[in-house]
């Protein structure tokens, strides 16, 4: 830049008065939605337990003891009981939350990024292009989720990473439906054909006009999907085909743990009880979020 | 294209080139069904029509709906590819000289639902700075544009240029929409029925805009409305449109006060009027227009048409010069050796 134009450049532009967007009212909203909040609240203590497990945990979660096996609940010194191996059951569930939420969470987030953009790439393209890659996808999504996530990771071989894999793939398909839906949708409304009048290129408009526009309703749909990701990867690792022993986590504890069901049912139960609360909890955030972003104008 | 009927209306100046020119446009839209999208018909929206749009002017479009109005719009800016025809901007065609983001830059549009058009996670200020970004416009400068055209349509740009689209009413956002289609200085811009859903107070309001808009920055329109008061008011020149085909065209008063067409007569004798002694006398039209899937053959009218006879439903008419100059009906009424038994008749 030259003395020149220093000069000469323009005086800066007068303060308007701005008024709050529509991401900030949607928050705004969601912090008025008590049920969400304290949906919000257990995911948050939960992700704060799996990130500071070792710092929380009363125990190794893999220190076995044999003499301990199946503590009741309220045992001194394991205030959760023991799993069949002497194991603190309290230290596990921390502990497990790790790959759980791991599990949970990440497919999604995947998922979320390239369902979204193959739908969305589908729906503002449309024609020909859009009958190829739904048809395509249709075809994935023709199987149930938890055959298709069974014989992936089965394929794959058991594994944190193939499950993730397979999770991911399971995904992607719902999301691109619902991405494309949308889109489509948004396509037609006058604002995008205004932008298309004005010249600008596809690519322009999709980023401009398309996403704040559809990425919220695929955001919500792809946070309603967390709890069955998770439900899923536990039913993976049950099966044996997600995470393998000794490593903790909840849909693997809750297979190890069956045999004990008769013995110690209230121990038995707890992984379960982990995995109940932490989907109901991303649902009712999801559910809290979707009826904060349907503003009315 | 010269070759084509001299369709122009009498000159301003000498030898004055329109801004706009449309020859035998043709938009037909394929109807799908079946198992596997077979077309099974097709509407014929817009079917072969000429017309140009002299600089400085106002072009009014009527008609009933569905009767390809708004496919004609849409087609001026290409938001619909054309199957056929020619658009010339400027003396210069689409495709050989201009490209389309030239047409663009100097063909802008404002459409009917003032809500739908504009994005509602932009600022208004936002919305309107869109395009001169789009067009290499820096940012700021863009803003200030913004900024400027909001005040240029009446809203003070400190109060208006961080709202978004549903904090403000109707009228308002209708200007906000005029002022995204000036942003990019177009030379021509298409009301598609841009006041038709505002209040009667606001519509007034906001046709005064247009109207100062229009003398200020040396505007031409094309205006599309189904309210035949306000073509009226706004035009020069007005084009009755029927069934995709152009049924009328010439100056405002010839058009108002000689209807050469039985169409436009009929149209114009739908219209209320305040004054009792100027009651609805005349055949009012009744019926829907006939499907555009299947049109009916010859002229289009014959099946709604008092004047209707043999030759109407086997010869399609020509648009054919009337009294005034400029003025032109396509309707065998009026037109010497037509077949019909008033084509003497002096229109």
């Amino acid at each position: 830049m030259t003395a020149m134009d220093l000069i000469r450049a323009p005086a800066p532009l007068a303060p308007v008065e701005r008024s709050p967007g529509y991401w900030a009212l949607v928050l705004k909203r969601l912090s008025r939605d008590k049920v969400a909040m304290l949906a919000l609240l257990v995911i948050v203590l939960l992700v704060l337990a799996a990130i500071f497990a070792p710092y929380i945990a009363p125990a190794d979660p893999y220190k076995s003891s044999m003499l301990r096996r199946l503590r009741p609940i309220g045992t001194p010194g394991y205030p959760l009981g023991a799993d069949e191996l002497g194991r603190d059951m309290l230290t596990r569930l921390i502990y497990g939350a790790r790959l759980s939420l791991l599990m949970g969470i990440t497919p999604v987030f995947i998922a979320f990024a390239i369902g979204s953009t193959i739908g969305v790439a589908a729906g503002y393209i449309g024609g020909a292009f859009n009958t190829v890659v739904m048809r395509t996808i249709d075809v994935f999504y023709a199987f149930p989720s938890v055959l298709l996530a069974i014989a992936l990771s089965g394929a794959l071989g058991a594994g944190i990473f193939s499950g993730l894999l397979s999770l991911t793939i399971v995904f992607i398909p719902p999301i691109a439906r619902i991405a494309e839906s949308v889109t489509t949708q948004v396509r037609k409304i006058d604002y995008v054909e205004a932008a298309r009048a004005s010249g600008a290129p596809g690519f322009t408009i999709v980023r401009v006009h398309v996403l704040g526009n559809v990425l919220g309703p695929i955001f919500v749909y792809a946070t309603s999907l967390i709890s069955v990701s998770m439900i899923l990867a536990s039913g993976l690792s049950f099966l044996g085909l997600g995470v393998k022993p000794p490593e903790p986590e909840w849909g693997l504890m809750l297979n190890t743990l069956r045999n004990a069901i008769y013995v110690a049912p209230w121990v038995a139960a707890l992984p379960g009880a982990m995995i109940f609360m932490t989907s109901i909890a991303f649902n009712l955030l999801s559910d809290g979020l979707r009826s904060a972003m349907d503003i009315k104008a | 294209m010269s070759a084509l009927v001299d369709i122009a209306p009498a000159p301003r100046t000498a030898v004055e080139r329109p801004l706009l020119e449309v020859r035998q446009i043709v938009k037909h839209f394929p109807l799908k069904g079946g198992l596997f999208g077979r077309t099974t018909g097709t509407v014929r929206a817009v079917d072969g029509v000429d017309f140009d749009v002299m600089k400085g002017e106002t072009l009014g479009i009527v008609g009933e709906s569905g009767c390809g109005k708004s496919t004609t719009a849409r087609l001026l800016v290409d938001l619909i590819t054309p199957d056929a025809g020619e658009i010339a901007f400027d003396g210069r065609r689409l495709g050989p000289d201009l490209t389309l983001t030239e047409l663009r830059r100097n063909v802008q549009m404002v459409f009917q639902d003032s809500y739908a058009s504009l994005n509602p996670r932009l600022t208004l200020e936002d919305s309107i700075a869109f395009a001169p970004t789009v067009h290499g416009m820096k940012d700021l400068d863009a803003r200030r544009l913004a900024q400027e055209l909001l005040a240029k349509v009446g809203l003070e740009p400190k109060r208006f240029a961080g709202r978004y689209p549903h904090e403000i009413s109707g009228g308002q956002r209708q200007r906000v929409n005029i002022a995204r289609a000036l942003a990019l200085s177009p030379k021509l811009v298409i009301l598609d029925e841009a006041v038709s859903a505002l209040d009667k107070s606001v519509e007034a309001q906001v046709l005064n805009l247009l109207m100062d808009l229009k003398a200020e920055l040396d505007l031409t329109y094309v205006f599309i409305s189904h309210d035949l008061n306000v073509v009226r008011f706004m035009s020069d020149r007005v084009m009755v449109m029927y069934l995709g085909e152009v049924a009328e065209i010439g100056p405002v008063e010839a058009i108002y006060a000689q209807p050469a067409h039985p169409y436009t007569r009929a149209l114009l004798g739908s219209m209320p009027s305040m004054d009792p002694e100027k009651r609805t006398e005349e055949v009012v039209l009744t019926g829907d227009p006939p499907n555009p899937i299947n049109p009916p053959s010859g002229c289009r009218f014959h099946t709604r048409c008092a004047f209707a006879e043999e030759v109407c439903s086997v010869k399609k008419p020509s648009l054919h010069v009337r009294a005034t100059r400029g003025h032109l009906a396509s309707c065998h009424v009026g037109t010497p050796g037509s077949g019909h038994s008033l084509s003497e008749l002096p229109a």
